[in-house]
Parts: structure tokens; C-alpha cells; sequence
């Protein structure tokens, strides 16, 4: 049944195989998406009667904030799964992905603040979106330096993961009440403008450049995995192995 | 050409594209960069383990 | 089960008296934060009067933050957390009488020199009531929510406030928000039951998840 795929899942070494095989498809897929979107978003979509050519910024700020979401969710998954199973891949896992969503969020904070400018005229606005951002590029920073701070891995891992589900328990309500003290302070005069219903020539592009990160958020985690794996069991023979033939 | 100088100048949102599309690309390029050379690192010390060892 | 329960708030009682420092620089740390606000913005009433409830909820945050951090380094340092781990009573009960006890000596003091502090910020009279009922919900929440900090950084040497501070002060955003925003239709003139029935429901939320979470991060710390 599938519960011995879930349990290969704890070994190391199993990993280690599965994902060397995976690693090429995975790349693939991500650059050709990439490539794909960012020409269809920059040269082939129409630019946007209100925004003008800034609006393409969209192609990648989207992309990046969604994938920061998902990221924060991966990390309480996998903390679940390594509190609950014991399983140690799964603390890989959170370790490894942390910084990248950090990183996401960066990313989403910056082409968000730039699309701003010529948008509403300045480069920061407490609005909700970019306010909730900022909250959770403070939470990834939070696990990380538990993770930092604490010097015993096992302990460390625990931490992380209890650290990672309590936050994502309060995204929702951090979020919700974002959200309303966004509306307590608004002038009546200024509405962050709905975004009109995009036209299929304006989304697609954007589905193919979230495919695009998504891809690549799962190629370097299994870069940055395998490498962890290896670290951790470089005692092992078929680690040594697979580091001396560089595989 | 006159159609590659308008692409780059992006209806005067140049420097606003250009700079997202850039910081992402960078970005993009370090949060690959670290296990590359992480992992070359690795190869380097257990390379160097093995000499050691065998000697 | 209420022996162990009146037992332990009895300790704790007589430790906080051993140490009144630990009970009392927080509410000092308190009154200065708040004090500082004047002195970097000028004293004019009208401005004092907008910032005052954001002020002195900062303030509360950032007071409840910095006493939290010894919450439990003591008793783990002299194994009594590992006591508490193995006995047979439930740890997260334990763990409710030690942030209640917490609460007791913090937040609740806290409230009691609001009205002064609430006054010196030219606050009206008809608010304080409402913003005393707002920071005694909301030190719960604080309380409860940073234990579990506290929990996960027990067994860290140094520098264990800043990393607390770090991991907790995004969740407490959410109770900041609320109870800055009742405090804003209290100065409106408009009815706040609504709000403080929200604020109830967090404290609710908070007291029925945060006890797990702080067992949880007991536990790892203590099995290192």
C-alpha cells in the first residue's frame, strides 16, 4: 500500500536516489516555463489601459508572493509530519525550505514596493497585502534564527516545527485582522483599486510564470536537500560514494 | 530597432520593470548558487578526507 | 488537582516576592517607554491624545515581552521543569497556573498605572475604562501567546530576549490591531461591546491552543 512509499520517504538514502533521477525533469520543466512566461509576460501580453507597461512587474511579484505563502504552509507540513512521524527527512525539509520562502517574500516585498511607485506614486503603502508580507517575511525570519540559536539539531528541529505551526495558525489571523485595520485607516477618497477581471491574454502568461517559480522552488529545494542529506550522513558509505563519484 | 528601444523603455516604466525583473533574476541566481557551491565545497572536504586516509 | 493548582500559585507567589525586581521592572520599563513618547514628539495634547492608546499598547507589548523571557529559565535551570514534565499531572495545566501567575504580576499591575499613564498622555477620562478592559484581555492573550517563546527558548544561553522578542511579536500583531481599534471607536464615542467580545474570543483561542504549544516546546527543551 502507499504507507511504504511514506516510510521509503524516511530513508535518506531513498531520497537521495529518487530525487538524483528527479532532478533533471524538475529542470527542465522550471526553465522552460520560465522562459515561456517571462517572454509571453514582457513582450507578448498587452500592457494594461490603467498601468502601462509597469504592470508587467505582475509576471513576477505574483508569482513570488504566492509562492511565499505556500512555502510558510510547506514549513507547518512538514513540521507536522516530523513531530508527528519522527521522520528526519521532514526536518531537512523545513530547514532547507525556509530560507527560500524568505527569500520569496523578499522578493514579493521589493517588485511589490517597485510596482508601487508609478502606480499609486510611492514606494510604500501600509496597505494589507504588503503589510501582511511584511508580517510573514518577519515570521520566516523567526524560524530561522531558532534554527540559528539552537545548537543540538534534534532539539532544534522540534523547536522549528512547533515554531512553523504555531505561525501558521495565526496567518490566518494575523491576515484577517491586517485586513481590518487596513479599512479602519483608509481615507474615504483613496480605494486600492479592485483589479478588473483579467483578460485570458493577461492571466495565462501569469499561470505559466507561477507554474514557472513553483517548478523552481521545488528544484532547489531538492538541490539544497540532497546536499543536507549528505552532510548529515557523510559517514555513511553511500555517501561517501555518491560524493566521490560527484552524483 | 526603433522597436527594441521601446521595448527597453517600456512606455517610460523602464527603470521600474527592468529593476524588478533584474533583482528577481538575481535573487533567483543566489538561491541557486548556494547549493552548488555547497555541494563542491562538500566534494572538496571529502576529498581531501580520503587523502588523508589513505595515507 | 486544585491542591496542586493553589500549590503552585503559592510557589510561584513566594518566588516573585524573593525577587520583586523581576515584578517590578517591567512596570518602570513601562512608565519610561511611555514617558519617551512625549519627549521625542512634543507635548502637544491633540497629538499626545492620537497616539496615547497606540502608545501604551506598544509599550504593555514591549514590557510583557521583556519579563517573559525569564519565565521559565529559573526552574529549568534548577530541574524543576524536568519535575514538572514527568509528574503525573497534566503540563499543560501546570503550565496555565505558571502564565496565569505571570499575568497576575504583569499584566494586570500593568493595567493599574494605565489610568495615570492614559492621563499623562491626555487621554479623556470616559476611555480608560474601556482601554483598562482592553489591556487586561489583551496582557492575557500576551502572556499566554509569549510563554510559548518563552517554552521554546528555555534551554538557550544569552541572548534568548531578542530571539523571544523575534519569534513572538508577529503574533502579537493580531491583539495590537484590536485593541488599538476599540480604543479608536472609544474615542469616537462608539459602542465597543462588539469589539470586546472579539478581543474575549481571542483570549479564548489563545487560552485553549497556547497551553499545548507550551508543553510541547517544555518538553523538547527539557529532553535535550
Amino acid at each position: 500500500m502507499s504507507w511504504t512509499f511514506f516510510h521509503k520517504l524516511g530513508s535518506p538514502k531513498w531520497f537521495y536516489e529518487i530525487s538524483g533521477k528527479l532532478l533533471p525533469w524538475v529542470a527542465a520543466f522550471s526553465l522552460l516555463a520560465l522562459v515561456i512566461g517571462i517572454v509571453w509576460g514582457l513582450v507578448f501580453a498587452p500592457e494594461d489601459y490603467q498601468q502601462g507597461n509597469s504592470f508587467r512587474i505582475i509576471y513576477i511579484h505574483v508569482p513570488a508572493a504566492i509562492l511565499a505563502q505556500s512555502c510558510y504552509m510547506m514549513l507547518a507540513v512538514a513540521g507536522v509530519v516530523g513531530l508527528v512521524w519522527r521522520m528526519k527527512l521532514a526536518d531537512v525539509a523545513l530547514q532547507c525550505a525556509a530560507p527560500i520562502g524568505a527569500w520569496m517574500t523578499l522578493v514579493a516585498l521589493f517588485t511589490g514596493s517597485i510596482w508601487g511607485k508609478p502606480t499609486w506614486g510611492t514606494y510604500w503603502e501600509w496597505d494589507a497585502r504588503l503589510t501582511s508580507m511584511l508580517i510573514l517575511l518577519f515570521l520566516y525570519f523567526g524560524i530561522i534564527a531558532l534554527r540559528m540559536a539552537i545548537s543540538n539539531r534534534d532539539t532544534a528541529a522540534k523547536a522549528t516545527a512547533v515554531m512553523a505551526i504555531v505561525g501558521v495558525i495565526n496567518i490566518p489571523i494575523i491576515k484577517y485582522s491586517v485586513d481590518w485595520w487596513n479599512t479602519l485607516h483608509q481615507p474615504a477618497t483613496f480605494t486600492i483599486t479592485e483589479k478588473p477581471a483579467m483578460p485570458p491574454e493577461m492571466w495565462l502568461p501569469l499561470l505559466v510564470m507561477v507554474l514557472a517559480f513553483y517548478g523552481l522552488f521545488t528544484l532547489n529545494l531538492l538541490m539544497r536537500m540532497r546536499l543536507e542529506v549528505l552532510r548529515r550522513e557523510h559517514k555513511t558509505r553511500w555517501a561517501r560514494a555518491a560524493l566521490e563519484s560527484n552524483t | 530597432m526603433s522597436n527594441l528601444a521601446e521595448f527597453f523603455a517600456m512606455g517610460g516604466h523602464g527603470p521600474y520593470v527592468w529593476t524588478a525583473y533584474g533583482l528577481t533574476g538575481a535573487v533567483l541566481i543566489l538561491l541557486f548558487l548556494t547549493p552548488i557551491l555547497g555541494r563542491r565545497r562538500l566534494v572538496q572536504a571529502e576529498a581531501r578526507r580520503r587523502r588523508r586516509e589513505e595515507t | 488537582m486544585r491542591a496542586v493548582i493553589w500549590q503552585l500559585l503559592q510557589r510561584e507567589w513566594q518566588l516573585s516576592w524573593r525577587r520583586p525586581g523581576d515584578v517590578l521592572n517591567p512596570l518602570v520599563f513601562f512608565a519610561m517607554v511611555i514617558t519617551l513618547f512625549p519627549l521625542a514628539v512634543g507635548p502637544e495634547p491633540q497629538m499626545l491624545q492620537r497616539m496615547a492608546s497606540g502608545v501604551i499598547w506598544v509599550a504593555a507589548l514591549l514590557a510583557t515581552l521583556l519579563s517573559l523571557d525569564g519565565l521559565f529559565r529559573s526552574d529549568f535551570e534548577d530541574g524543576s521543569l524536568e519535575q514538572w514534565v514527568l509528574s503525573p499531572h497534566p503540563l499543560t495545566l501546570l503550565v496555565l497556573v505558571k502564565v496565569l501567575h505571570h499575568w497576575l504580576m504583569c499584566g494586570v499591575l500593568l493595567v493599574l498605572l494605565t489610568p495615570l499613564l492614559g492621563m499623562m498622555l491626555a487621554l479623556p477620562w470616559s476611555v480608560i475604562p474601556v482601554l483598562c478592559v482592553t489591556l487586561l484581555l489583551g496582557t492575557a492573550v500576551l502572556s499566554l501567546l509569549g510563554a510559548i517563546g518563552a517554552a521554546l527558548t528555555v534551554g538557550l544561553k544569552g541572548g534568548g530576549s531578542m530571539l523571544l522578542a523575534l519569534l513572538i511579536l508577529p503574533l502579537y500583531i493580531p491583539v495590537l490591531i484590536l485593541g488599538t481599534g476599540t480604543m479608536d471607536a472609544a474615542l469616537q464615542g462608539l459602542p465597543v461591546q462588539g469589539y470586546l467580545l472579539w478581543m474575549s474570543c481571542l483570549a479564548v483561542l489563545a487560552l485553549s491552543l497556547s497551553p499545548l504549544a507550551i508543553a510541547a516546546g517544555l518538553r523538547i527543551g527539557v529532553s535535550e
